[in-house]
């Protein structure tokens, strides 16, 4: 199925059913939070995992992907669908114009151009009057689907998101195993030798690059709709850092990793806040144990213990 | 040092365990207050810990046992964070049962936070955030603004210091939105009292930390008053550079958004002479400090400021309609709980009387103080002297400018 290993399918069968039980057990909005981080972070593994190329800007396509959805929604009546398509539009063409910049170069400086640029993009946020500012876009209203299905009910919203987040999960697991999957893989291993090979290694990671910023515009733009606001914590540099530390958490390079990691930080952020001041610190100390002791992350890990490619 | 790894994870799935333990207290018909401020970052000390300690001794000066009541307070901390804020609120409003949501600052949370308690329609007592939107476009019947305003600091203070004086302005003021919305409404009321702006400087928002060329342009302006349209560390930062250029010397500084509890932080050798505004101070008078020794010893180091006093009147006029109303009817409908809070008078020992209005703004009484030198100071906390107040009637924006939605409908 889909082109799943043995393993994976399991895995893949076991997620399936935990997203189908988890609304009925556990609370609708926080699950969305978690599967609109999980869309995130998948997106981001797309370009650390498998092109190699960290970058540090990410939160800005995953914010003006949710501004432009809110904007829409509140402004234009939209449907909740275009809403959506349209926040994974901004991140395309955003990581088109920055993308077509950053990826001229590779390692720490693509780092820090996409930083640069995720700034810059920031306090066109701050100061653009469409955004409202540090007060952001409130009281967006969730909408239609498609004209007929209303949002406003938890669990209809909960369906979507699943069902979007079911779309960009199995959308990049295609990539990964497509052909062109494939040479992104040899550009992470061996740069020099892809060119030589003949590939167009700056195409092949600028549309790499698209792809990623598209699914976080989407992931934005689903966020924005469930909680009804666009704010500027969506591009502030923190969240770049958030979605890092989720991947890193998750495991690099593998494809349920950043969904892990999602879950784990996603969990911590809300079971943690009753503990006032302590959250910032143990997310702390949480990030040192998993350097320390899973390198891999935790299903970068798992997957070492028991021989599989997950 | 090598650490073995399952040192490491013994250790942290005891600590992940440790939650487990805090068992979940149940009651009929209790009523749940959920305290939703910052608990670990910049408005810690504005909010946080003593917000919790404030409502809770409304609980005991109520006495709610005594009055068989069941209350329970729980609290969050939202890191600043809309996202997050309106994630706890939801949960707390479906899976807690909370009634009435307190606290709340900055204002981009605040604003977040309204559509979520009108679409369930509990109650909202907000003492913490600034914006004056919370009863004007983004007014909802379930809300009460409880302690302060940019309107009402903005006129407090650009209104009162130039009847006392200082009648030329040049303001430091922070590029973005808020900033802006105070350098003008405080020059509107600057020139309204007859006063002058002779100028004004906006630096980036965020990231500036050095002010020295534009309080030196503020100095060669020969205005009286510098007003700082910033908040939190901005205005820290700028207060002490422009002491470090004497521009306390010639000007007066005033803050537009500044606490008691920074000026504790900043230390009166730097923050002295500074002007700034807020509803409530610790020594006002015997009510005040009456308040404030039942206080103190629960939060030795960090005094109430007018938010954290805020905390205790919106709590303590929220338990007196609940008790009046009754537990069960109070958890109902949050819409008829705050139209019965605005119905029955306010009074208690920090604000004095005061009265709610219908948009939900609550009309406290703005005092402008001036910082104390450290050589007049008597005793700990001993920071303000009081330059001038404006009555809670005349302090906020008259209702019919508010252009809040539901106003006249009803």
């Amino acid at each position: 199925m889909f082109g799943f290993s043995k393993a994976q399918q399991f895995a893949f069968l076991t997620m399936l059913a935990l997203i189908v039980i988890c609304p009925f057990v556990l609370y609708p909005v926080f699950l969305m939070r978690v599967l609109c981080m999980a869309i995130f972070a998948c997106a981001f593994n797309l370009m650390i995992g498998y092109v190699g190329l960290l970058s540090f800007g990410h939160a800005a396509f995953f914010g003006m992907g949710s501004y432009i959805a809110a904007w829409t929604m509140k402004f234009w009546h939209v449907d909740a669908a275009v809403a959506i398509v349209l926040g994974g539009a901004t991140g395309a063409v955003l990581g088109l114009c920055l993308g077509y910049l950053a990826i001229r170069r590779s390692g720490i400086y693509f780092a820090m151009i996409t930083l640069a640029l995720a700034q810059m993009v920031y306090f066109f946020c701050v100061e653009a009057p469409f955004t409202g500012g540090e007060d952001g876009i409130q009281q967006v209203p969730r909408g239609q689907l498609f004209g007929i299905v209303p949002l406003n009910n938890d669990m209809a919203m909960y369906w979507l998101v699943a069902a979007v987040f079911l779309g960009s999960f199995l959308l990049i697991h295609r990539i990964i195993h497509s052909p062109f999957g494939q040479v992104l893989k040899a550009i992470r291993e061996n740069e020099p030798r892809a060119t030589s090979l003949g590939y167009r290694t700056d195409d092949y990671k600028l549309i790499a690059f698209v792809l990623s910023t598209t699914l976080a515009g989407v992931a934005g733009g689903t966020k924005a709709l469930v909680f009804g606001i666009a704010t500027l914590t969506d591009v502030h540099y923190s969240t770049s850092g958030e979605v890092v530390l989720t991947t890193l958490l998750g495991g690099l390079g593998t494809v349920f990793g950043p969904v892990m990691g999602a879950v784990l930080v996603t969990t911590m952020e809300n079971y943690l806040a009753q503990f006032g001041q302590w959250v910032t610190v143990t997310q702390g100390a949480i990030f040192v144990i998993c350097v320390l002791a899973f390198r891999r992350g935790v299903i970068g890990e798992l997957g070492g213990a028991l021989r599989l490619a997950l | 040092m090598s650490i073995s790894r399952r040192t490491l994870l013994g250790t942290a799935s005891a600590a992940a365990a440790l939650p487990l333990v805090r068992a979940r207290a149940q009651g009929t018909p209790t009523i749940k207050i959920g305290v939703l401020n910052d608990m670990s970052g910049p408005y810690m000390n504005t909010g946080g810990p003593t917000s919790i300690v404030c409502c809770k001794q409304a609980l005991e000066d109520f006495g709610v046992s005594g009055k068989g009541l069941n209350i329970e307070v729980i609290n969050a901390d939202h890191q600043n964070k809309p996202d997050l804020a309106v994630s706890i609120a939801r949960q707390w409003f479906d899976r807690d049962g909370v009634d009435m949501l307190l606290d709340v600052p900055t204002s981009s949370v605040a604003l977040a936070v309204q559509s979520v308690v009108r679409e369930k329609n509990k109650v909202y007592l907000n003492s913490g955030a600034a914006s004056s939107d919370l009863t004007g476009k983004a007014c909802s019947p379930n809300f009460i603004h409880w302690t302060y305003d940019t309107y009402m600091l903005a006129k407090s203070t650009g209104g009162a210091m130039v009847k006392a004086g200082g009648d030329s302005w040049y303001f430091l003021t922070a590029d973005y939105a808020f900033g802006k919305q105070l350098q003008a409404d405080t020059t509107s009321f600057v020139q309204a009292a007859g006063g002058k702006v002779a100028g004004s400087s906006a630096y980036p928002f965020p990231g500036t930390t050095d002010f020295s060329s534009f309080l030196v342009q503020a100095q060669a302006s020969r205005a009286k008053v510098l007003g700082l349209c910033n908040a939190g560390a901005d205005t820290v930062n700028s207060i002490k550079q422009a002491r470090e250029f004497g521009i306390n010397q010639t000007m007066k500084v005033a803050a537009l958004l500044m606490f008691v509890t920074d000026v504790h932080a900043l230390g009166l050798d730097v923050s002295q002479g500074l002007n700034l505004t807020e509803s409530f101070y610790w020594d006002l008078n015997d009510r005040t400090r009456a308040f404030t020794n039942r206080v103190k010893p629960k939060t030795a180091n960090n005094w109430p400021n007018m938010v954290h006093a805020g905390c205790y009147s919106a709590t303590l006029h929220y338990l007196k309609t609940v008790a009046d109303m009754g537990p069960a009817e109070a958890k109902k409908s949050g819409v008829d709980t705050v139209a019965r809070m605005k119905r029955i008078p306010v009074e208690d020992d920090c604000f004095g009387k005061t009265t709610i209005r219908e948009d939900g703004r609550n009309l406290t009484p703005a005092f402008l103080f001036e910082v104390k030198k450290p050589s007049e100071s008597k005793g700990p906390w001993d920071y303000f002297k009081q330059v001038a107040m404006t009555p809670g009637d005349q302090a906020y924006r008259p209702l019919s400018e508010g252009h809040c939605e539901f106003i006249g409908k009803a």
